[in-house]
C-alpha cells in the first residue's frame, strides 16, 4: 500500500520541474515541451483523486486533458514552424519584435 | 497457481514463444525471397542447404560476423539505441496476443499467451481487458526507432527516409486505429480473447462467424494502413532504394542493420496476427480426430491464417510497384480516412439500432 | 511491498527524466526524456487502476504528439540550444518562487497525509465495472456536451494548423 500523498508529491515535483524548464530553457520546442510535462503532472493528481473517491470522473478529465493537448501541440508547432519560417531561429529571445 | 509455478510457466512460454518467433521471421525472409524469385521466373536461393532452407542460417552468422561500424559524426547515443528500440518494440508487442486456448499441464492450467494468469471464474481466462491498445500503444513507440535512425545517422538520405516515415507513420496510424473501431463495437471489448470468442460459431450452420464478413470495409482499410504501417510495398517510400539508397538505415551494418529486417518482419508477424484475431476469427476452425490432436487443432488453425496473410504481403510486394509521395498521402487522408470514419458510423448506427447480435 | 517498490521505480525514472529534460541542451534529448517521463507516467496510472487512461497516455502522448514534436525537430533540424540570457527577473523571481510553492504543497500534502490514506492495487477494480465501459459511461452521458465541445476544439486546431504552415503561396 502506498499513501496518495507519495503521488501527489511525485505530481508536484513533476509540475515544479515542468515550471522551472519553462522558465530556464530558451528554445521555443523546448519550452512547449515543458508545458506538456506540467500537464501531464496535472494529469497524475487527477488519476490519483479518482483512486481516492472511487470515481472514474478523474479519469474522464484527464482524457479531457489529453485531447487540450493534442490540439494545443498541433497549433503550436503550426506556430512554432511559421515562426522559424519568418526569423530562421528557434531561440525566443531573438522572436522578441511582435512584428514580422 | 503460487508464484513458483507462475515463473516457470511464464519462463517456459516467453523461451518457446522467443524461438517460434525469431525462427518464423528468419523462415519469412527465406519464404519471401523463394516467392519473389519465382514470381520472377527465378529459382531464389537454392544453394545452401535443400531448396536454400538453410540460407536464413547463413545470412544470421552473416551478420554476426561483418564489421560493426559506427561511422563518423553520428549521434552515438541515439545512433545504438534506435534499432534496439525498434527491435525491442516489436517484440513486446507479441506479448500480449493469444494464440490458443489455455492448456493444462501437469494439473497446472496455463493460457496460451505470455502475459495473462488464468483465474477461476474470469469469462476470458488468463486475458488483460485492454490488450488491443498495449499493442497499438507499444507498436506507435515503435516509430521512433526508425524515426530516431535517420535522424542520428547525420546523412541527408537517412534523414529524409525518417522524416518520410514518421509522417506515414502518424498518418496511416489513424486509418489503422479507426478501422479496428468497427470491430470493436460489434465485439464490445478490448479484451483479444473476447474479440476472438465472440467469433465462435457460425452463420446460417456453414458461414463461421468471422468479422471479416460484416466488417469487409474495416479489413481492407485495416489491411491497407498496417501495409503503410510496416513500411512494406507498395507504401515503401522510407527505404526507397530506387531514390534514398536504403532509407532510414542507410548508415546500419552488420546486427544493427540485422536488427532493423528483423523489427520489420516481426511488425509484419504483428500485423497479420491482429488481423487474425480481429477478422478471422482467432484460433477458431474445424476440430477433429484424438483429443491431442483437437487441442493442438487451434493453434494450427491460428498458424495457419497468418501464414496466408504473410503469403499476401509477398505476392504484393512482387506485383505492385511503390506510391509516389503525394500519392500515400492523399490516399491515406482523403480516401481511408474517411472510408474508416463512414464505416463506423454505419456500424454503429445498425448496433444501435438491431443491438448486439 | 510490491507496489511501493513499483512506484518508487517509476516515481524515480519520472523525476530522472524530467530533471534530464531541463539538463539537456538539445531539444530531442529533451524531447525523449520526456518520452520516457510519459511512459513511466503509463506505468503510474496503471498502479493507480486507471488502465484505460495508461494505455490511451502511451498512444497519443508518447505515440503521437511527441512523435509530431521529433518530427518538427527533424523537420526544422534544430540545433543545440544558444546560451543567450533571458529574462533574468524570471529566474531570479521563477526559482526561488517554484522551490517555495513546491515546498508549501509537499508540505501541505504530507501533513495531512492520513487523511488522503493509501492507495491499493486493484481497489478500482473491486466496484465490479470494467474501467472502458465505466469511462465510455461518463463520456457519452455525464460529459456528452464537453465531450462534443473538444470534438469542434479539435476540429479548430485541424484547420489553424492547416491555415498557420501552408506556405503563403499555396494558399
Amino acid at each position: 500500500m502506498v499513501p496518495l500523498s507519495w503521488y501527489l508529491v511525485l505530481s508536484a515535483i513533476l509540475f515544479a520541474l515542468g515550471i522551472s524548464a519553462f522558465l530556464i530553457k530558451r528554445n521555443i520546442i523546448t519550452i512547449f515541451m515543458s508545458i506538456e510535462l506540467m500537464l501531464n503532472a496535472v494529469n497524475l493528481s487527477f488519476v490519483a483523486f479518482a483512486n481516492h473517491w472511487h470515481k472514474l470522473s478523474g479519469q474522464v478529465f484527464v482524457f479531457f486533458v489529453m485531447v487540450v493537448a493534442a490540439a494545443e501541440a498541433a497549433v503550436g508547432l503550426a506556430i512554432i514552424i511559421a515562426v522559424f519560417r519568418a526569423r530562421e531561429t528557434l531561440n525566443v529571445d531573438r522572436v522578441n519584435l511582435l512584428k514580422l | 497457481m503460487d508464484t513458483q509455478t507462475f515463473l516457470i510457466a511464464a519462463i517456459i512460454k516467453i523461451a518457446l514463444v522467443a524461438f517460434l518467433l525469431l525462427t518464423g521471421v528468419a523462415y519469412t525472409t527465406w519464404l519471401e525471397r523463394k516467392i519473389i524469385g519465382r514470381i520472377q521466373n527465378r529459382w531464389g536461393p537454392t544453394r545452401v542447404g535443400p531448396f536454400g532452407l538453410l540460407q536464413p542460417l547463413a545470412d544470421g552468422i552473416k551478420f554476426i560476423l561483418k564489421e560493426d561500424m559506427v561511422p563518423d559524426n553520428v549521434h552515438k547515443g541515439l545512433y545504438i539505441l534506435a534499432p534496439m528500440l525498434a527491435l525491442s518494440m516489436a517484440l513486446i508487442s507479441i506479448a500480449v496476443i493469444p494464440f490458443g486456448e489455455t492448456i493444462t499441464v501437469n494439473g497446472t492450467q496455463t493460457a496460451l499467451q505470455i502475459t495473462g494468469v488464468p483465474q477461476p471464474g474470469q469469462p476470458h481466462p488468463g486475458d488483460i481487458n485492454i490488450g488491443l491498445l498495449i499493442i497499438l500503444g507499444v507498436t506507435s513507440i515503435g516509430v521512433y526507432g526508425i524515426a530516431l535512425a535517420g535522424w542520428s545517422s547525420n546523412s541527408k538520405y537517412a534523414l529524409l527516409g525518417s522524416l518520410r516515415a514518421s509522417a506515414q507513420m502518424i498518418s496511416y496510424e489513424l486509418a489503422l486505429g479507426l478501422s479496428l473501431v468497427g470491430v470493436l463495437i460489434l465485439a464490445g471489448s478490448f479484451s483479444l480473447r473476447a474479440i476472438v470468442d465472440s467469433q465462435a460459431g457460425a452463420w446460417f450452420w456453414h458461414i463461421p462467424r468471422w468479422y471479416i464478413f460484416p466488417q469487409l470495409i474495416a479489413f481492407f482499410v485495416y489491411l491497407m494502413a498496417a501495409y503503410a504501417e510496416t513500411n512494406r510495398i507498395p507504401f515503401d517510400l522510407p527505404e526507397a532504394e530506387t531514390e534514398l539508397v536504403a532509407g532510414y538505415h542507410t548508415e546500419y551494418s552488420a546486427m544493427k542493420f540485422a536488427m532493423f529486417f528483423m523489427a520489420e518482419y516481426l511488425n509484419m508477424i504483428t500485423v497479420s496476427c491482429i488481423a487474425t484475431l480481429l477478422f478471422f476469427g482467432g484460433w477458431h476452425g474445424p476440430l477433429f480426430g484424438p483429443p491431442l490432436l483437437q487441442s493442438l487443432l487451434p493453434v494450427f488453425w491460428f498458424a495457419a491464417k497468418i501464414f496466408v496473410f504473410m503469403f499476401v504481403y509477398i505476392w504484393i510486394r512482387g506485383t505492385l510497384p511503390r506510391f509516389r509521395y503525394d500519392q500515400l498521402m492523399a490516399f491515406g487522408w482523403k480516401f481511408l480516412l474517411p472510408l474508416a470514419i463512414a464505416n463506423i458510423i454505419v456500424t454503429s448506427f445498425i448496433v444501435a439500432v438491431w443491438g448486439h447480435s | 511491498m510490491l507496489h511501493q517498490v513499483l512506484f518508487i521505480v517509476f516515481g524515480a525514472i519520472c523525476v530522472a527524466g524530467a530533471i534530464n529534460l531541463v539538463a539537456q541542451r538539445h531539444p530531442i534529448n529533451s524531447a525523449l526524456s520526456l518520452v520516457v517521463v510519459m511512459g513511466s507516467l503509463a506505468l503510474i496510472y496503471l498502479l493507480l487502476g486507471a488502465e484505460f487512461v495508461a494505455a490511451v497516455q502511451v498512444i497519443v502522448y508518447a505515440g503521437a504528439i511527441m512523435v509530431l514534436f521529433v518530427f518538427v525537430i527533424m523537420l526544422l533540424n534544430a540545433g543545440a540550444e544558444e546560451r543567450t540570457q533571458g529574462s533574468r527577473i524570471a529566474v531570479l523571481i521563477g526559482g526561488p518562487g517554484v522551490a517555495v510553492l513546491t515546498g508549501v504543497i509537499v508540505w501541505t500534502v504530507m501533513r495531512n497525509s492520513q487523511q488522503f490514506g493509501g492507495v491499493l492495487i486493484g481497489s478500482m477494480v473491486e466496484q465490479g465495472q470494467d474501467n472502458t465501459h465505466g469511462i465510455a459511461n461518463l463520456l457519452f452521458k455525464d460529459f456528452l456536451l464537453p465531450f462534443e465541445v473538444t470534438s469542434v476544439l479539435i476540429l479548430i486546431a485541424i484547420m489553424g494548423a492547416v491555415v498557420l504552415a501552408a506556405r503563403k503561396e499555396s494558399v
